[in-house]
């Protein structure tokens, strides 16, 4: 009797902790983690999208990323969802948030409130409206300061950059 | 000649596009004024200020989490600088297709609630938005009055810190006023800070 059990509860927890391996869980970070992301130079394509709960267009955009990420997973291509909601929300807000919405991209909210310290580090063309999303491949850097209004936009952005 | 007369033909496009960029304000630009409706019904004009020295103009709205988070700052803005010559002036350019909490009823609700001791400007064309180059919500400027024109002296964020004014460190905008008053150069004279985009009309 006792194997039995002992297996329905694997079952239990292989279930409970699957969510968990498949979306890599919501972290706080300071500028220095989004900092090197952006000094990130691989053979991987990488997407990093500044967003928060309370911004309509993005949250209207945040579709097309997650299919992005859908479409491409098995190719090289990291998505990052940078999260500019206030810290004090992280639990009350962001992370509900993910979680109604079934986000599966990475989210990090960035807990940094002197913004003029890092905008310019990020783009210095950037005047701090969001959405902006930022795209890395190899050597080259996009920046794009608007809301992506289809995922065919985004997509043919995405698509001539990912090395086959 | 063909190569020629094309690379003349896509430089004189790219040139007119470059020119078609509309240059947003600056430090030391030039700042235009403008005839806004406020939440009273009346046409107001930066030239209707016949003593202030200059002007605190946000672009803001009522939607906007860090515009709420800032609104009570801002009237403190007002309280300490008015006097002193440099009222604040606000200015929502928000389409209310978009986000209909920013009509101008929602403006006159607003004012009411948050007892605005400054006028609140509807420009609805947002004329004045693009003109200034405004990008989002609160978006600030510092003008001055020299001669017969309003210098931008300052542009950008009020402070370090939206969300909790107990953090602030840093109160870039008040430094810039204060350096104004006392006859110095603004030593910053740009910041940025995250905000809302201003939402534009057919955009969306």
């Amino acid at each position: 009797m006792k194997f039995p059990f002992s297996i329905f509860i694997l079952i239990l927890f292989i279930s409970g902790i699957q969510p968990q391996i498949l979306n890599a869980q919501p972290k706080i970070v300071k500028f220095s983690t989004i900092d090197s992301l952006l000094h990130h130079r691989s053979d991987s394509l990488l997407v990093i999208n500044f967003w928060a709960t309370w911004c309509k267009p993005c949250v209207s955009e945040l579709p097309y990323f997650e299919e992005l990420k859908k479409n491409y997973s098995s190719e090289k291509v990291k998505l990052i969802l940078v999260s500019l909601d206030f810290k004090r929300e992280f639990e009350s807000r962001v992370k509900p948030f993910i979680e109604k919405n079934n986000i599966a991209s990475e989210v990090l909210l960035l807990d940094e409130p002197d913004y003029n310290s890092w905008i310019d580090k990020v783009d210095a063309t950037w005047s701090g409206a969001i959405p902006a999303t930022v795209v890395i491949a190899g050597s080259k850097k996009m920046f794009f300061e608007k809301e992506f209004i289809s995922y065919a936009e985004l997509e043919n952005i995405i698509k001539p950059l990912i090395q086959k | 000649m063909k190569t020629i007369l094309l690379s003349i033909a896509v430089l004189c496009c790219s040139l007119l596009l470059i020119s078609a960029t509309p240059d947003a304000y600056a430090p030391g630009s030039k700042a235009t004024d403008f005839k806004l409706k406020n939440v009273d019904g009346k046409m107001v004009s930066l030239a209707d200020y016949k003593d202030a020295q200059g002007f605190i103009v946000t672009f803001t709205c009522n939607h906007c989490p860090f515009s709420k988070a800032y609104e009570d700052r801002i009237i403190g803005l007002h309280n300490k600088y008015a006097a002193k010559g440099y009222p604040v002036v606000a200015i929502n350019s928000n389409d209310k297709t978009i986000a209909p909490e920013d009509s101008y009823e929602g403006m006159i609700e607003r004012a009411k609630e948050k007892k605005f001791p400054f006028v609140y400007l509807y420009d609805e064309s947002q004329e004045i938005a693009k003109t200034y180059g405004a990008t989002r919500t609160p978006h600030m400027y510092i003008l001055k009055k020299e001669g017969k024109d309003l210098v931008v002296k300052y542009v950008g964020a009020i402070d370090d810190n939206s969300d909790d004014p107990s953090m602030v460190t840093k109160k870039y905008l008040e430094n810039a006023m204060d350096e104004i008053l006392a006859g110095k150069e603004v030593s910053t004279s740009s910041t940025k800070a995250i905000g809302c985009t201003i939402k534009w009309k057919g955009t969306k």
